[in-house]
């Protein structure tokens, strides 16, 4: 029997408050595998269930909290509604452009991921998988399906794979930044835990930077080691177009 | 030990469908679902399949592969021979959606029909008490995944639309096989079986254990000691007799 290591779960998530599980976008709550900071570097077994028990209420306890707290009921801008169909739909217009199949680009994409941002990680490693995935981004804006909107799996895939690329990206440029071993994150180049680094967590901010760190108050080496910022090109402009949707929805609520 | 296989899916809608035929290359260890995947990258991008774990337990990839009711993802591919066809059908007994995929939801409304665990009013949580052994009997049927390969390879239903209205499904029919043998229900399971979810519609053919991925023996276990408690009731001469008393006391 051929045995093998696969992805079974995810750390880090989007950055939630701990109180109320509300995103930095307003309105937005997010509780359970897909928020960051519960489980640290590690999940112990049977951990996600009490986390969705917990953050789970909180976020239910927020969202109310939240709502009640609104003056009145939140619009949607009709330009913004347009430009998300015309964005979905585009996969069903570069058909006829002759644009890759998303199935090929999300082969790529895990293969990538697989080798290069895998389980025992190296800092040239990641970096090369970096550059691939500036490629990918490159291949997933121009994916093309055939079909209709019916029970489309290429489709689906084709409005996932940006998704996945923001995920892999943020994976990839954290897991190079911190330069120690812990938990789910092997380096074969920092092979040992590093206590100035047990305070730190790595955020990723389409808006503003890039990167930066969150620490406790008075962890060292934070405040001397700047973050770097994240200039990558076509990455980039994935992070900064849900930018833009973040600062559209400010806009929206004061409607 | 890569080869090309000839596989034959059907592609189509609720409206109309063809069986198409596909090349395709196999690699060792691979199963029917990888092939569908792998087609799905090569010729056919928008070809419809359902699936979730890969490892036999969600019960999202049922298809008819050579006819047979199977998981597509615990389907080997070393099953076959090189140069055999591989025919891949949507579930027959339910409607199609579009290719692989078919609306399942007969068996959600089957399932809302059975009435959820009744214990006795008068006891409250935590001081249910019943023996091992109870609870052991039970436990083979909590295996099921809901994959409906049971209810689809039914012959009650199968090729009966007619018969949908009134017959469960050895699926729903072992749920309530499986309430109607807990210590503590205090629900009427026996007359409903019978009246309400058509367990006479079954001729205990088996085909549902057959077909059954994690080999509950629903037939031997579910259905026919569920049958032979609603023989007992409902046919039984003393039980008849004292009906009849009791009906003539309190009218």
């Amino acid at each position: 029997m051929e045995v093998g290591p696969t992805c079974h779960y995810v750390m880090g998530g989007v950055e939630v408050d701990p109180d109320t599980a509300m995103s930095k976008v307003p309105g937005l709550f997010a509780a359970g595998e897909v928020a960051g900071g519960m489980h640290g570097s590690n999940r112990l077994g049977g951990n996600s269930l009490s986390d969705l028990l917990v953050f789970g209420r909180r976020a239910g306890l927020g969202a109310a909290e939240y709502v009640d707290g609104l003056a009145g009921r939140p619009a949607v801008r009709e330009d913004d509604l347009q430009a998300a169909q015309d964005r979905a739909l585009l996969p069903f217009s570069t058909a006829t452009e002759g644009g890759e199949n998303p199935f090929v680009v999300q082969l790529e994409l895990q293969k990538t991921m697989h080798e290069f941002v895998g389980i025992i990680r190296k800092a040239d490693e990641m970096e090369m998988a970096l550059k691939k995935l500036e490629d990918i981004a490159t291949r997933t804006r121009t994916v093309s399906v055939t079909g209709h909107r019916e029970f489309n799996p290429g489709w689906h895939l084709a409005l996932d794979l940006r998704n996945m690329l923001l995920v892999s990206l943020c994976v990839a440029k954290a897991a190079l930044e911190r330069q120690e071993s812990r938990g789910g994150h092997t380096r074969d180049d920092f092979p040992v835990m590093d206590s100035d680094w047990r305070h730190v967590l790595l955020v990723l901010s389409a808006l503003g930077g890039g990167q930066r760190r969150a620490g406790a108050p008075g962890a060292g080496r934070d405040a001397a080691r700047a973050a770097r910022p994240v200039r990558d090109g076509r990455a980039e402009e994935v992070l900064h177009r849900r930018g833009t949707g973040r600062a559209r929805a400010d806009q929206g609520e004061k409607a | 030990m890569t080869y090309d296989a000839h596989f034959r899916v059907w592609r189509g809608d609720a409206e109309s469908g063809e069986l198409v035929d596909y090349p395709v290359a196999v690699n060792e260890g691979e199963v029917v679902l990888d092939i569908i995947h792998r087609l799905q990258q090569t010729e056919a991008q928008d070809l419809a399949v359902r699936w979730n774990c890969k490892a036999g337990k969600c019960g999202s990839c049922s298809v008819e592969i050579n006819g047979k009711p199977r998981l597509a993802c615990m389907t080997r591919m070393s099953t076959f021979d090189e140069d055999e066809t591989i025919t891949v059908t949507p579930l027959r007994t339910f409607p199609v959606v579009r290719d692989l995929v078919t609306d399942v939801s007969f068996n959600y409304t089957k399932a809302r029909e059975v009435p959820s665990f009744a214990p006795p009013p008068e006891l409250a949580p935590g001081e249910y008490r019943m023996q091992q052994v109870d609870v052991e009997r039970s436990q083979e049927f909590r295996k099921c995944i809901e994959c409906y390969l049971c209810q689809n390879t039914c012959h009650a239903v199968r090729d009966h639309e007619e018969n949908k209205e009134a017959f469960s499904g050895p699926r729903y029919l072992m749920r309530i096989a499986e309430l109607d043998m807990h210590p503590l229900d205090v629900a009427d399971r026996k007359e409903a079986a019978q009246e309400e979810h058509g367990l006479g519609y079954c001729n205990i053919t088996k085909c549902c254990t057959e077909v059954c991925p994690e080999h509950i023996k629903i037939t031997d276990n579910a259905l026919i000691p569920l049958k032979e408690r609603v023989v007992d009731r409902k046919y039984d001469p003393v039980v008849w007799l004292g009906k009849k008393i009791f009906k003539r006391a309190g009218a």
